[in-house]
């Protein structure tokens, strides 16, 4: 399974990657093949101000639909609309392309909340 | 095969009108209110129309084609005769509104009767107070049920706000619960299938309006603890819902109302054999105890001291109008029908047959499935398909694999908490010989899981198509002809 | 053994099958039930042959009035049914298929879904439909709700002239929810557009409006619909289907949400239903709308076929956050809406709307030629109109049924102060001879009052 060191995760399978102060958002390698085939990303609106764990996206599959929860508090400055067109780039890509959205102004303490690749990792075989 | 529309021809006609017997009239709506073109319609003849749907109907399964032994669904056999007595213009031609004419409950008592004895039927069944049969469907009167909920707690003050319910319930019990304007709960089952009572007993607070059961569960499997959960709600002044969907393997032999619950539906095209109609239409009646009589949804049917019928709309606390008339008439008058044909007697022995049927299958099938709960069940039981996963094969292609040999799927991938779950419910009224051959069916297919899975991936092969991209469904959303 | 319970069993082999399962008696299969809890009989009547029960239900039946000539409408129509649609319904491959979650064995049933929704989408002018709701009150809820998701607003403004049995369910279905209604008096018998605009802002989810209204009022309704735009609303309006024959369609009036009652189109009055609501809406809004709805899609050998589709809306995915808790809907009655608009086809249902309006005006102006009988609105109507009478509607139409008709609707039933308007309505059933036969009894009604 693929899990990028340099990304932060969290337990409902959400990666945050933080430049300075933003983080981007997407679900793992793990959530994507687990949804399967996504045919559907609720984004969230540009602007709206989200607290860590708030409901921020749903993804949807034909057999589920999954909420997406904020990895960490912020608020939303970018979204991801490649998405409307082409969901299924979370399947193929979920750590690029599959990307759901951007946060600004994340506070650096909440990070401690998350996991790290590693963590995930163990997490996951855990959960197994 | 192609669409109707597909099939039409400039200027070809179905129905003769009659002619205009009216003279030429003053005033014609003006054009400024007509639509501008046709409604693109098919033009096609009588012959056209009968031909096309009679040879679409021949692309479904039925239960009067095929065994259906689709788990929580009840898919028994729906008598004939209770679809022409509906057929009955006495009935077919009845307006609603006629009951509010001057003195017009006297112009529709052979109605009002049938709903009142209906009524009547039903709380003898359920062992509960009063019913309305208003509800058009199972899921419309769990809201119908919520709603009567919320209504005996504002008239008490009470302040709750939540309703708790096992996450091997159908998903319509927390939509229901939802929409009623509750937040919900979800209780997790024990190992045993049914809900943890410590779980329960933990989630169980002040604030807590109500619970909903299905009984027997989503598994076939009946909880002891049903009373004692029932009394621990009580306690807190919350009340019990019983989703009556599995009310088959119980009816004529354990009443809801006498094991504590509060609220009652039921589903009139699952227990009471009105036909499913490829998906509707249902009906959903509604039972509930005697404090909740008066929240029940206008109008109400009485029988005056004369011995005729009429409709009382005065209900000061009820919670108004849940359907515009008395719900699903017609098919109350198919299950008032059924009752008639089968009496008490009759109604004993279609839980007593269908719990048997199930166990049959069960045991016979047992040694070739997984039974994650192997315990004598009720009116269904569950099985998995992972000891086939080990080859590649899943419940869906177990599902596939079926219908090649003539039987509709079992339901699947519910409940949710057994893996791969094949929940088989066949009813009480197939015959043996009908049960063995769904027997055999399913040994074949494991020896097929286990010799060559490739053939059942492939399945169906004997319908007029095979498996449906469902993906590209979604993405390419081609809803309606163009 | 009762003779009757449809149990196929016969002693020997129930023994077989006890045998099997290791049990000696039915009884003990229930031992998960507490003893105390089992009954021991019902009080219910012993079952009865074939024979019996219909000659009560044939009984019961001669006990409703359905002898008289109806001019009862009220949103609920005496209209044709062609025979065709009956005998393709009671091909049990239809009748007792279940809901299709298996479309390799159900794509009759999904087939004729998706010819409903794309008959539905044509007569509205809309992009898409759902494959039915309950019925034309459950679909003006669920649209309001539908509308309250989209804006994410929750006020609605309702017209006066819609339904009033409607607006009373929409209003019993929202009174534990955060949503706020106010009714819109109507003018004239139409719109009241000063009120309206007054009270459309940005608070506003949507309107909620009917055409024609229950007066039988017909009107161009843009005007409204593009006033509730402006705000950021959406438009719902509820239509009586017969009525598109002929009339200005909701998808040309700009609305955002159209619902209605289906009964007009092949279904049997039947005493209030199994009747078919249906929805339909604009392609950008198909993820927010409630219930059913069938999509074409290919097989592993590109072979063309229907599925459900979108289902991550619903109940049995989405659970405590789905669009709606709709599972069953009214699947048959849709199909009958569906062979129904085939065989009126093109041309067929825009004659039956245009002989329900020659007819009604005909039956508008013979009535008006009645001393004492004047018109209630000087608004157009389709096939329903009001008229108001020189006392009690309700006494008059009482005095009616002696006389052979259901002659209308009391509209003081659900409209303080309109006591004397009576609510009438003409379809293609009725005969000129019938509408003058009620013209000569109302006159002798009303002169010997």
């Amino acid at each position: 399974m693929n899990i990028p060191d340099n990304l932060y995760y969290s337990k409902d399978h959400e990666w945050l990657l933080i430049e300075a102060d933003n983080g981007t958002v997407g679900i793992t390698a793990h959530a994507a093949e687990q949804l399967g085939d996504i045919t559907f990303v609720e984004l969230p609106e540009i602007g709206a101000k989200i607290g860590q764990g708030d409901e921020l996206a749903v993804v949807e599959s034909i057999k589920a639909a999954s909420d997406i929860f904020a990895p960490a508090g912020g608020t939303v400055k970018e979204i991801n609309t490649e998405l409307d067109n082409a969901p299924e780039k979370i399947n193929s890509d979920p750590y690029g392309e599959g990307w759901i959205c951007k946060i600004s102004a994340v506070d650096e303490a909440e990070l401690n909340e998350l996991m790290t690749a590693e963590q995930y990792a163990a997490f996951l075989e855990e959960k197994d | 095969m192609k669409l109707i529309y597909e099939k039409s021809v400039p200027g070809r006609r179905g129905v003769q009108l009659p002619d205009c017997s009216v003279p030429p009239h003053k005033a014609r709506i003006p054009s400024s209110l007509r639509r501008e073109k046709s409604a693109v319609l098919p033009e096609v003849s009588e012959l056209d129309v009968v031909r096309h749907y009679t040879n679409l109907s021949r692309k479904n399964f039925s239960i009067d084609t095929n065994f259906y032994p689709l788990g929580s669904c009840t898919m028994k056999y729906n008598p004939k005769v209770c679809e022409s007595v509906a057929k009955n213009e006495g009935f077919s031609r009845l307006h609603p509104l006629l009951p509010q004419l001057r003195n017009g409950g006297i112009l529709t008592q052979g109605a009002l009767k049938v709903l009142y004895n209906s009524e009547r039927f039903f709380a003898e069944i359920t062992g509960m107070a009063e019913m309305t049969l208003q509800p058009m469907a199972g899921a419309h009167g769990e809201l119908t049920g919520v709603m009567l909920i919320a209504a005996y707690h504002k008239s008490k003050g009470n302040n709750k706000k939540r309703i708790l319910i096992p996450d091997s319930a159908h998903g319509t019990n927390p939509a229901s619960a939802t929409i009623a304007g509750y937040s919900v709960t979800t209780i997790p089952s024990n190992k045993d299938g049914v809900m943890d009572f410590e779980a329960f007993k933990k989630e169980l607070t002040d604030d807590v309006a109500g619970v909903m059961l299905t009984a027997p569960n989503t598994l076939g499997l009946f909880n002891s603890h049903v009373t004692e959960i029932c009394k621990l709600v009580h306690e807190i002044d919350g009340l019990v819902y019983y989703d009556g969907a599995n009310l088959n393997a119980l009816v004529g032999r354990v009443r809801p109302g006498d094991l504590g619950f509060d609220v009652v539906h039921l589903n009139l095209h699952k227990t009471f054999a009105t036909p499913h109609g490829g998906g509707g239409p249902g009906a959903g009646a509604v039972g509930v105890i005697d404090k909740l009589r008066k929240f029940l949804p206008v109008s109400r049917i009485e029988k005056r001291d004369d011995g005729t019928y009429a409709l009382n709309y005065n209900a000061e606390d009820s919670i108004g109008y849940i359907s515009a008339f008395y719900g699903n008439f017609g098919i109350i008058l198919r299950a008032y029908a059924y009752l008639l044909m089968i009496g008490a007697d009759g109604l004993r022995e279609v839980s007593d047959h269908a719990v048997l049927s199930a166990n049959y299958i069960r045991v016979k099938l047992k040694e070739f499935y997984d039974l994650p709960y192997d315990r004598i069940c009720m009116h269904e039981c569950v099985f998995s398909a992972s000891r086939q996963m080990k080859n590649g094969i899943h419940a869906l292609d177990i599902a596939k694999g079926l219908i090649d040999l003539g039987f509709h799927p079992p339901t699947i991938y519910f409940p949710l908490i057994v893996k791969e779950a094949m929940m088989i419910e066949p009813t009480e009224t197939e015959s043996k010989a009908e049960l063995d051959a769904f027997i055999e069916a399913m040994k074949k297919i494991a020896q097929e899981a286990s010799d060559n899975p490739e053939e059942l991936h492939n399945a169906p092969i004997s319908t007029p198509v095979g498996r449906l991209d469902e993906v590209a469904a979604v993405r390419e959303m081609n809803l309606s002809a163009n | 053994m009762s003779r009757a319970s449809y149990v196929p069993f016969v002693e020997s082999e129930r023994q077989e099958l006890l045998k099997e399962i290791g049990v000696n008696s039915i009884d003990e299969l229930f031992s998960d039930v507490p003893r105390e809890f089992q009954v021991k009989s019902l009080n219910i009547p012993k079952g009865k042959s074939e024979i019996e029960v219909e000659r009560r239900i044939k009984a019961l039946s001669r006990q409703n009035r359905t002898d008289l000539i109806c001019f009862l409408g009220g949103g609920f129509y005496d209209h044709y049914t062609p025979a065709a649609i009956d005998a393709i319904l009671s091909r049990g491959e239809f009748l007792t298929a279940y809901t299709p979650y298996q479309p390799e064995v159900a794509q009759g049933t999904l087939q004729a879904a998706f010819e409903f929704q794309s008959g539905i989408c044509r007569l509205t002018e809309m992009e898409v439909a759902n494959a039915s709701l309950y019925d034309g009150g459950t679909a003006i809820y669920e649209a309001a709700m539908m509308a309250a998701r989209v804006t994410r607003r929750n006020k609605i403004l309702v017209d006066c002239g819609v339904n009033p049995i409607y607006r009373k369910m929409l209003e019993s279905y929202t009174s534990n929810l955060d949503m706020q209604f106010e009714c819109v008096s109507t003018n004239g018998g139409t719109v009241n557009r000063e009120k309206f605009l007054k009270k459309l802002d940005n608070s506003v989810a949507g309107i909620v409006i009917q055409n024609p209204n229950f007066f039988g009022c017909i009107d161009d309704l843009t005007d409204i619909i593009d006033a509730a735009h402006n705000v950021g609303a959406l438009a719902v309006m509820s239509v009586y289907p017969i009525s598109l024959g002929i009339l200005k369609t909701p998808g040309a009036m700009g609305a955002d949400i159209v619902v209605g009652e289906g009964q007009s189109l092949g279904l049997p009055l039947s005493f209030g239903g199994p009747y078919v609501g249906f929805m339909a809406t604009r392609k950008k809004y198909v993820r927010k709308m409630p219930g059913r709805i069938v999509g074409i899609t290919r097989d592993d050998q590109n072979r063309k076929g229907f599925v459900l589709t979108l289902q991550a809306r619903e109940q049995h995915i989405r659970r405590e956050k789905a669009t709606s808790n709709i599972c069953s809907n009214e699947n048959l009655c849709a199909l009958a809406s569906a062979i129904y608009l085939s065989l009126m086809g093109k041309e067929g249902l825009k004659e039956v709307a245009e002989l329900c309006a020659d007819n009604a005006s005909y039956a508008y102006y013979k009535l008006l030629e009645i001393p004492n009988v004047s018109r209630a609105f000087k608004s157009t109507f389709f096939n329903e109109f009001c008229i108001k009478l020189p006392c009690d509607a309700k006494d008059i139409i009482g005095e009616l049924i002696d006389k052979g008709f259901a002659a209308g609707f009391p509209v003081g039933r659900y409209y303080e102060g309109m006591e004397n308007v009576a609510l009438i309505s003409v379809t293609e059933m009725r005969t000129k001879e019938e509408i003058d036969n009620l013209a000569a009894a109302l006159e002798s009604v009303i002169r010997d009052w």
